[in-house]
């Protein structure tokens, strides 16, 4: 493979951004921020979304030109960065949405980003397909290169980004969140890559909300807070606490509402449910009114899968299922609708929110009906009601009126969860509710979780982190291979046991019978 | 969409076997080769996730260019190349106004489409280009070696541009293009050069059709092209080639144009009244739209395997 002519051996910075400024349409996302990456480190970048560490990725790989500010790469300062002339300098970028191209398969998006050439140089299918196996080996994926993108889960597209980022030989390579999807033995694999790079001289950055895995491989972190660098330190001179002081400004209780309630009747009871097309296998589980059930496994586990027949997403054929002790089938969302079921599915862009919408039509969008008279919708009720639903989960925006998608991450996952309690449910089923949102933001959405439970509500929450589970759950049931595994009391939830059971070691622990 | 071709070819053998001969298919690919060069010219500019209406407008002002040239006494050569400039051309001023400005290509493409047209009007004030030159019609070949020489012409570069789109680099450009343009460009693939080249291509395409429609006859109709559009959008879709973009082939393109090509023809040695032509060809254009979107939906489902790299060992 060519090597991207490496820079000339400079001790220490890589790559270096000195007083970058960058703003879009009056606001100031980067106020003058110098960052630098030097050869074998891992160097963490955090800050709460909004911060500024996605423009900042965005400068530093070509993606966007900064207002003022220099880039520079292997000591020499670049006027013009595009993406391109970044690659050919030898940075490389994994991007949070996997920027892939979906109709395309696996080996040719892993492949456009390596070969380089004049237009009208061939393409080698076949060394192409070679090529993606060994880099998806080397991440411990094993993904089909004749497979179409589209046709992926985000985990694999995930992978399939990693894979390409690796191939690619860089110097510098910007990771941003790139394990938000991962199980943790993906992750895991990850971080062995990652020390390799690291090695053999490369230069990460390394962007993620999940703080125990900065401390896990990181050795340097800038801290960026309302588009400004508010730190730059040696990881080991900080804690957690101290972390997420300097992201916030504030102090944030980290871990996530103590459970203390008590659980009320069984509204969901599930035997021996399995679904086929669904990719499930066996699940029985009871959920009560006001209790939290968090949903462990690794992904691919199967946990998104019984979300999904649960909802009436994909047929079930087999099992039973009571709620509220009358024995129903759920053939389609309708009908889980009808029967107080709400859903809020794992990919918020996809499936949470309409976000050319405004925050008003999405929180209404599921009770269009209830606002409705003779098919014509009353637009003051609309709003009043939008208002309230906001101003109750704390959405922060300029008005109800602003499409969804120009709030960050937490917020639109505010909006996602509003739309849905809009229904008022008996049974709410979370599907990583906090996946790539900032602490401030998780800090909310767990308070509101613990409010919805106080209130009575039954919550299902699958989740990937695992001191979410474990600190917003009265009990935790874990998948492997497509079947509920084990369901531990909170005092038995450890993360060795919810580990040993995701990973198929644990002896069989649902609840004894007389339990149910 | 080749099923449905088969059927047809087959039923043509048995119900009017005089179908088959020789002469017949002669004509039917004479009359659609020039269709086929515009056609793929369309596929690549439908892969990019583009359209361009105004191809029926350049067909007109190419075929008129190329007998004004050929009448001023320029040898056919330099009418060939000048024709095939003056319709990349066009395409540039096409791909301005897409590519460089962003505009969105149906717009765009309809006002210059309706503007061509018109200023072809204006120009020729609706006369005909007659007293052609012997060398211009066949190019002065004869009808049997001209013909020849337009199907072949048509297929190599048809087959060119199909060889092009799987093996170079920037055919599968074009593809990562109409696939998401944004993640194309942040891979390093030039996506708004792709688009713009897409439309000087076909512009050039377009304009090898209408010289070698020209020539088939002996003068140059300043009407030539209306609802050529139409019929070269609806091959390519016919074809299989995704209205969204990033997902097509040029051979299927060229079974949408032997389709619908073949269709009137058929009909007619069938007994049936060519006036249902029209009406069958939009029946077909449906059942290809309906089978793509069939198709979408089985890829949105989804996929219920189970990542091997999640599971534990």
């Amino acid at each position: 493979m060519p090597t991207p002519a490496a820079a000339a051996p400079s001790p220490g910075a890589l790559l270096s951004l000195t007083g970058i400024v960058k703003s879009f349409g009056g606001v100031r996302a980067l106020d003058g921020v110098s960052f630098e990456v030097r050869s074998g480190e891992v160097h963490a970048l955090v800050g709460e979304n909004g911060a500024g560490k996605s423009t900042l990725v965005k400068v530093a790989t070509g993606a966007h030109a900064p207002d003022a500010g220099e880039v520079a790469l292997g000591g020499r300062v670049i006027a013009r960065l595009d993406p391109l002339a970044a690659r050919r300098l030898g940075v490389a970028v994994i991007y949070q949405q996997p920027a892939l191209l979906p109709d395309l398969t696996v080996a040719e998006n892993i492949a456009l980003a390596e070969e380089q050439g004049a237009p009208w140089r061939r393409v080698r299918w076949r060394e192409r397909r070679r090529r993606a196996r060994e880099l998806l080996g080397r991440v411990g994926a094993r993904i089909d290169p004749d497979a179409a993108v589209g046709r992926l889960r985000m985990p694999e597209q995930q992978l399939v980004e990693i894979a390409r980022a690796l191939g690619s030989d860089a110097r510098v390579i910007f990771m941003d969140e790139p394990t938000a999807s991962l199980s943790e033995r993906e992750t895991e694999h990850l971080f062995a890559v990652i020390r390799e790079l690291r090695a053999k001289g490369s230069g990460i950055v390394y962007v993620s909300h999940r703080l125990e895995e900065l401390f896990v491989v990181a050795d340097r972190v800038t801290v960026l807070r309302d588009g400004r660098r508010v730190a730059d330190r040696p990881i080991g001179e900080l804690d957690r606490a101290a972390l997420i002081r300097l992201m916030v400004g504030r102090e944030v209780s980290a871990a996530a509402g103590e459970a203390a309630r008590v659980p009320g009747d069984a509204v969901l009871e599930v035997r021996g449910l399995r679904s086929r097309a669904g990719g499930l296998r066996e699940a029985t589980f009871t959920l009560h009114a006001g209790e939290v059930l968090g949903l462990a496994g690794l992904v691919g586990s199967g946990r998104t899968e019984l979300a999904r027949t649960l909802f009436g997403l994909t047929p079930a054929d087999g099992g039973e299922l009571r709620v509220r002790g009358q024995a129903v089938t759920i053939p389609g969302p309708e009908r889980a609708v009808a029967l107080g079921l709400a859903y809020v599915p794992e990919d918020r862009k996809r499936h949470g929110v309409v976000g050319e919408l405004p925050i008003a039509a999405n929180l209404t969008l599921a009770i269009l009906r209830e606002l409705s008279r003779l098919g014509l919708l009353d637009r003051a009720e609309e709003r009043r009601r939008a208002e309230q639903m906001s101003a109750r989960l704390g959405v922060r925006a300029p008005s109800v009126e602003v499409p969804v998608s120009t709030l960050s991450g937490g917020n639109q996952q505010k909006v996602a969860l509003g739309r849905w309690l809009a229904t008022r449910p008996s049974i709410l089923i979370l599907d990583e509710p906090t996946q790539g949102i900032d602490v401030g933001a998780k800090a909310e959405i767990h308070r509101l979780v613990g409010e919805l439970a106080g209130q009575g509500l039954a919550l299902l929450m699958i989740s990937s982190d695992l001191p979410e589970v474990l600190g917003m759950s009265d009990r935790v049931a874990v998948m492997h291979d497509a079947r509920l595994a084990a369901i531990l009391p909170r005092e038995r939830a450890t993360p060795e046991a919810v580990m040993t059971h995701a990973l198929g070691h644990g002896a069989p622990d649902v609840e004894a019978a007389a339990a149910r | 969409m080749a099923s449905v071709y088969a059927l047809l070819l087959l039923a043509l053998a048995v119900f009017a076997p005089s179908f088959h001969r020789a002469g017949n298919w002669r004509d039917i690919a004479v009359a659609n080769a020039p269709l086929l060069l515009t056609a793929t010219g369309m596929t690549l500019v439908v892969l990019t996730r583009h359209v361009d209406v105004s191809v029926g407008s350049q067909f007109a002002i190419c075929g008129v260019l190329a007998g004004l040239m050929a009448k001023a006494g320029w040898p056919m050569p330099v009418v060939a190349l000048g024709t095939v400039a003056a319709g990349m051309a066009m395409g540039g001023l096409n791909a301005l106004l897409v590519a460089v400005l962003g505009l969105p290509s149906i717009v765009a493409t309809l006002a210059t489409m309706v503007t061509l047209r018109e200023g072809l009007r204006w120009a020729t004030e609706g006369a005909w280009v007659e007293d052609l030159p012997p060398n211009f019609q066949w190019f002065g070949l004869g009808q049997a070696a001209g013909r020849a020489l337009i199907v072949a012409l048509s297929l190599a570069v048809f087959a060119a541009i199909a060889w092009a789109l799987v093996h170079l680099r920037a055919g599968r450009a074009v593809y990562a293009t109409g696939s998401d343009a944004e993640a194309a460009r942040l891979l390093g693939v030039p996506a708004r050069a792709t688009v713009a080249l897409g439309f000087v291509a076909l512009g050039g395409l377009g304009a090898l059709a209408a010289l070698l429609t020209a020539v088939q006859f002996i003068d140059v109709q300043s009407s030539a092209g209306i609802g050529l559009e139409l019929k070269v959008i609806a091959a390519v879709v016919v074809g299989g080639t995704a209205i969204t973009g990033g997902r097509g082939t040029a051979p299927g393109t060229l079974l949408g144009v032997a389709l619908l090509g073949t269709l009137g023809p058929a009909l007619t040695f069938l007994g049936s009244h060519a006036y249902w032509e029209r009406a069958l060809q939009g029946a077909i254009i449906l059942a290809a739209v309906a089978s793509d979107a069939f198709e979408g939906r089985v890829v949105a489902r989804p996929v219920d395997v189970v990542p091997e790299g999640a599971r534990a060992g």
